[in-house]
């Protein structure tokens, strides 16, 4: 199942030079792009792992690119995000995020029901990959990584 | 709970985004590709890229560095060049445009690595065209493992742009084997070569210690193509040079003083730890401060004259004519103004 999440989420993956554009607009905005990546994709986990700091004082796609090459040689098993933060006073918050890359294989989510007094049924996503250990969820290889 | 009108959240309306950011991002539509056939006006395509204005205000606001001019303008018509055969279909490789720049002390050095950045944006090469000036102790991390970061977060800065890496020479130290500058060479070798089309590196220092650097580190020469050496001014240029200062200072030599001045530049310049343009600078400094001097001592009523007018008094009373004259003082303690050590951020009066 393919994960969706973020902004272009119902949109063919992105190429690199589709990825440059979106880098090279935020960074026209002054938004401070970062390389983050995670194995649990559960629409609840919102704080993935960083993939070096924040890029506060890059000025051309190609620096945020080549981060994202780098996280993407790291972790190949992982899912990668772009997202953007937008500094400026009223706004403060992820301006932009987006999935660069993604597993191979994706196993998708089962949906547990719960039945709670009178009837009532209490709903919750359990990811197939989350029955492996955090590191080895994607790997097909089984590498972990070092965190 | 209001928002700021400018920036909330929400996709932006059109009509709205004409007073945005969005206003700018019409994609330019590129020069027509062009048939086998076609010819086309060489003046003309370089006017349309106001490279040609670029260049002349290069060559006016430069004094002298003809080889440095020459080089400036072959690689200006190299990617014009490149530009139209891209048109006519040819292939153009991206030339590499790393560069050297050798010479003395206070020859223009840096404030040329400074102006190429918007140089070579103007011309198509680079997309922003910043400059990130650099020396060992940004590339240099001081205990294991810190310099890679250390090197690649400013690699990553300069993309885009130009990184100058001023009086690189420090980066390897050869006495010190356990040194991390050699670490920095490697990723910065490393960079260099996969990402030239991102970034071009600039190397500025002295001659003779470029040259230990370069024999120590053959991969770095081979990687730069651009090896370019400042030349020294003669004494023409170094008044011309001096002219253009004080005219930016708004001040002006009184005949008499512009004798004496030239005198004076002919005096220093055989000199030791004579550093061209840098030692104009702070002569010129340092008669501002005699004019004050007897400005103040003089007391009375002065006017706007007075205060842009510096006399012969005030450029004869330096040292250098001390220690040249019959039965000169024997010359005192080691002249401040042209320490070579004193590098990188002072040559900005050149232009």
């Amino acid at each position: 199942m393919r994960i969706t999440q973020g902004t272009f989420s119902y949109l063919p993956d992105l190429t690199d030079e589709e990825i440059a554009a979106q880098l090279r607009y935020a960074i026209d905005q002054g938004w401070a792009v970062a390389v983050e990546f995670t194995d649990d994709p559960h629409p609840r986990n919102v704080l993935w792992e960083m993939w070096g700091l924040p890029m506060f004082d890059i000025s051309d796609a190609a620096a945020g690119l080549h981060e994202v090459t780098a996280c993407r040689r790291a972790y190949p098993e992982h899912y990668i995000r772009v997202s953007a933060y937008d500094a400026s006073l009223g706004r403060q918050t992820t301006a932009l995020s987006f999935i660069v890359h993604r597993p191979a294989s994706e196993p998708g989510f089962r949906l547990d029901r719960q039945d709670a007094a009178d009837r009532r049924i209490r709903y919750s996503l359990h990811p197939y990959s989350a029955q492996r250990p955090a590191g080895e969820r994607y790997a097909s290889n089984g590498q972990g990584h070092p965190g | 709970m209001s928002q700021p009108a400018s920036r909330g959240f929400g996709m932006p309306r059109p009509d709205a985004a004409a007073n945005g950011a969005a206003a700018a991002e019409e994609p330019p539509s590129g020069p027509p590709p062009l048939e086998a056939g076609d010819t086309v006006e060489l003046s003309e395509e370089q006017q349309a890229q106001r490279v040609a204005a670029m260049l002349d205000e290069f060559d006016r606001e430069f004094v002298g560095l003809a080889p440095v001019k020459a080089r400036i303008r072959e690689i200006a018509a190299l990617l014009l060049v490149d530009r139209l055969r891209q048109r006519y279909g040819l292939t153009s490789s991206r030339p590499s445009l790393h560069m050297c720049f050798t010479g003395s002390p206070g020859t223009g050095k840096t404030t040329v690595a400074t102006h190429m950045g918007a140089l070579l944006h103007e011309l198509g090469y680079l997309r922003t065209g910043q400059l990130v000036s650099v020396t060992r102790d940004d590339l240099v991390g001081q205990y294991v493992g810190h310099t890679a970061p250390k090197t690649k977060e400013v690699l990553k800065r300069a993309m885009g742009g130009v990184l100058l890496i001023d009086e690189a020479y420090y980066l390897y130290r050869p006495e010190n084997e356990r040194d991390y500058g050699q670490e920095a060479i490697e990723i910065l070798l490393q960079f260099m070569e996969a990402n030239r089309d991102d970034l071009v590196v600039i190397l500025a220092g002295y001659a003779d210690r470029m040259d230990v650097f370069f024999r120590s580190n053959p991969g770095m020469a081979s990687r730069i193509a651009h090896h370019i050496d400042f030349p020294d001014f003669s004494l023409d240029e170094l008044i011309r040079i001096a002219a253009l200062m004080l005219d930016r200072e708004q001040y002006q030599l009184s005949p008499a003083a512009e004798v004496a001045f030239r005198e004076y530049v002919g005096l220093r310049r055989g000199q030791p730890r004579f550093a061209n343009a840098r030692s104009m600078r702070n002569a010129i400094d340092r008669m501002r401060l005699r004019q004050a001097r007897r400005l103040v001592a003089a007391g009375g009523r002065i006017g706007r004259g007075d205060l842009m007018q510096i006399s012969e008094a005030d450029v004869r009373a330096s040292r250098v004519f001390g220690s040249a004259g019959p039965g000169g003082r024997p010359p005192g303690p080691p002249d401040r103004r042209s320490a070579p050590s004193g590098g990188t951020a002072a040559a900005s009066g050149i232009g």
